[in-house]
């Protein structure tokens, strides 16, 4: 098992005729995605990397039974595409896009709400870099070889953090269950709290890796939930140490503007909450191996 | 991206907030003579500056001539003005506001911020006016009253009445303070603001709602479809080096460190930053050269960074995944070529291809110190630092 995706979820890529969306489509099926298609208002009937290119989702749904959707719309059109998806009926939704303002993501969580919620599409990003159940399905720009399959469930912000991460574990020859990008902006369509929900409930994830930043509450929130509802161990890294406050840093959502968004107030709310900090980022892998050691 | 007082007011002005009559000058004379053209008895000056806390630092004074106008006016032009917010370096002024002083009776604080938590636009408002609103949660939580926006809908009147009497405003006002409420949430909806901030806003003497001060800050993101906004953009108010930065497409923000990084993505570069914190040094910068790291970008970034007289050292921190290691190598190479750093350079490269990258590197006959792992790296650049001088490569070989 993995969460959100696996071997054989339909995949389609909105945007598929960019430059971009085209390399890493070509990637996601060497890796083994199970890509079926894309969505190009005005281009339906072409071929992609051997997919057919449709002009809405509604008509690639309708066409190859697509489940997951992977959107590399540019920003000004992104939002609207992830509403076409939602309104599809497609079940799981990555958006890879960076630079969505921030109000069009207000109106995109709000468009969600009007599915019930055993009809709700799930989102995670925008501006992230995808999820991986690695030996299963790739759905974003991840290099897919830095990850061995395995019972660690990753949760990030950031996508080269994210990397760096999966790497340590690989030296260690720890493998990861899935990795899920939940994205640097400030509104985004999965919180912490949604993911390790998932990774609490799936039998193949037995230790939780989250590697959270500076902004925002989604870290306190999910030290709260960790508390309450999650058994398996959580291992947490939380980057901006050394940020001032007011600056952004990077991320849309990287800027710590008020009470319990800096790193050192969010690591001190994970300890509270149980969860083991690695103390610099250097040092996840290994804080995860001694975990996985303990859990054996 | 921020924009002045007397923007945001003309900004908030066609959604049907006011505030007291004012006008702009660019030199004491100007000043004066804007005084005169209002009118009145008494006018507050005020620096234009892209920060709060301007009253405690001089950048707001009352005067009651036009003479009086323009000597406090020759003491404000050219000068920086240093405020809690703008750090030792302090802001140009280029520009003051002059405005008619008006009787308070009472003053009150007003936000509209994207609140993350409930993901919607989110109204702060408090009876405790003209104090910092982090003072305000900090010593009187209580006074303040909230309420989110529901996005489909937008502001209700009923919420803004409910606001104005928990704020214990005259009844009579009522009307008022629902436009001025709805007025700014207009603003901030239309112009794809991130925050409007009024404190104070001020019931005058003679029973009017007026923004005595305004601020908004705009989303980057949705400038595209702004172009009134962004025009607004005063460069002399940011950090030459982070808007050279953000014209070149890369993400910098200036710290007072001397160990420069060059970095792939907003959270590796954090995390590197602090990786250096805990080697014992302080980085000189935050910098996200994007996910491809093209030799042309860290061209650009080593430009950049040592541009920066403080750096005596630059850590380069890449993870290939998608573009390989030998192709990031040969970018540093050629980037170190034409930039010719004289300060010593440790780059670490993790990813695809990493022995053929460091290879490339070995190579090279630059003065490049490699470094495996992030912490290696870290500690090498710290080592650096405080050793000063480039690492030679008879030392490099000893490596």
């Amino acid at each position: 098992m993995s969460i959100l995706i696996d071997r054989a979820t339909p995949v389609i890529v909105q945007g598929i005729t960019g430059k971009m969306a085209a390399f890493h489509t070509s990637e996601m099926i060497a890796y083994g995605t199970n890509v079926v298609g894309g969505v190009v208002p005005g281009k339906g009937g072409r071929t992609v990397e051997g997919v057919p290119v449709f002009d809405t989702v509604e008509d690639a749904v309708a066409a190859t039974g697509a489940e997951a959707s992977l959107v590399f719309v540019p920003p000004p059109f992104a939002a609207d595409s992830i509403m076409e998806a939602a309104d599809a009926g497609i079940r799981y939704c990555v958006c890879i896009t960076d630079g969505i303002p921030a109000q069009d993501m207000i109106r995109v969580k709000r468009y969600m709400f009007r599915y019930p919620r055993e009809r709700r599409m799930i989102l995670t990003g925008p501006n992230c870099a995808g999820t991986i159940s690695p030996g299963k399905a790739l759905l974003g720009i991840m290099p897919g070889h830095i990850y061995l399959p395995g019972h660690v469930g990753i949760i990030g912000r950031s996508g080269t953090l994210g990397y760096e991460a999966a790497a340590q574990l690989k030296e260690h020859g720890i493998g990861v269950s899935t990795s899920v990008g939940i994205g640097g902006d400030p509104i985004n369509g999965s919180s912490f709290k949604d993911i390790l929900h998932k990774f609490e409930e799936d039998d193949d994830t037995h230790v939780i890796c989250m590697i959270g930043e500076i902004g925002g509450p989604q870290e306190a929130e999910a030290a709260a939930y960790i508390r309450d509802h999650v058994s398996k161990p959580v291992i947490a890294y939380v980057a901006g140490l050394t940020a001032p406050k007011g600056r952004r840093m990077g991320h849309a959502g990287a800027i710590i503007s008020a009470f319990g968004e800096s790193a050192s107030e969010k690591v001190e709310i994970l300890t509270a909450a149980g969860v083991t900090v690695a103390p610099n980022p250097a040092v996840i892998g290994d804080t995860i191996a001694r975990l996985v050691k303990a859990a054996a | 991206m921020d924009v002045h007082e007397y923007q945001a007011k003309e900004i908030l002005a066609n959604f049907g907030v006011l505030s007291p009559s004012g006008a702009l000058a660019y030199s004491p004379e100007q000043a004066a003579h804007r005084s005169r053209e209002i009118g009145g008895e008494a006018w507050i000056v005020k620096a234009q500056v892209h920060a709060g806390g301007r009253g405690k630092a001089g950048g707001v004074k009352l005067c009651h001539s036009d003479t009086e106008i323009q000597e406090v006016c020759e003491g404000l032009f050219g000068r920086k003005l240093v405020t809690h917010q703008t750090g030792p370096e302090g802001r140009g002024i280029y520009r003051v506001y002059v405005e008619a002083a008006v009787p308070i009776e009472r003053e009150i604080y007003l936000g509209f911020v994207l609140d993350r938590a409930s993901q919607r636009v989110m109204i702060v408002a408090s009876a405790e006016g003209g104090m910092e609103i982090e003072d305000i949660s900090a010593e009187r939580p209580d006074s303040i009253v909230r309420a989110t926006v529901e996005p489909a809908v937008g502001l209700q009147d009923f919420q803004c009445r409910q606001i104005a009497f928990k704020l214990g405003i005259d009844p009579a006002l009522t009307a008022q303070m629902v436009r001025t409420l709805k007025g700014c949430y207009r603003a901030f909806r239309e112009h794809d603001a991130t925050m409007v901030e009024i404190n104070p806003l001020v019931i005058t003497g003679d029973n009017r709602v007026l923004a005595l001060d305004a601020k908004m800050t705009f989303d980057d993101n949705a400038l595209f479809r702004h172009p009134q906004i962004s025009e607004l953009r005063d460069k002399s108010q940011e950090d030459p080096r982070e808007s050279r930065a953000s014209d070149r497409g890369l993400s910098y923000v200036g710290l007072s460190g001397s160990i420069g990084c060059i970095v792939n993505g907003a959270g590796l570069a954090m995390a590197t930053m602090d990786t250096i914190k805990l080697a014992g040094g302080e980085p000189a910068n935050f910098l996200d050269i994007g996910g491809g790291a093209t030799p042309d970008r860290v061209a650009k970034a080593f430009r950049l960074v040592m541009s920066d007289a403080n750096v005596k050292t630059v850590l380069v921190n890449i993870f290939a995944g998608i573009n390989r290691c030998d192709w990031v190598a040969e970018g540093v190479v050629q980037a170190l070529r034409e930039v010719q750093a004289d300060v010593p350079v440790i780059v670490r490269l993790a990813g695809t291809n990493v022995e053929e990258g460091q290879k490339i590197l070995a190579r090279s006959g630059l003065p490049i110190i490699r470094a495996g792992t992030l912490m290696e790296a870290a500690e090498r650049a710290v080592s650096a630092w405080r050793n000063g001088a480039p690492v030679t490569n008879s030392e490099r070989a000893a490596q």
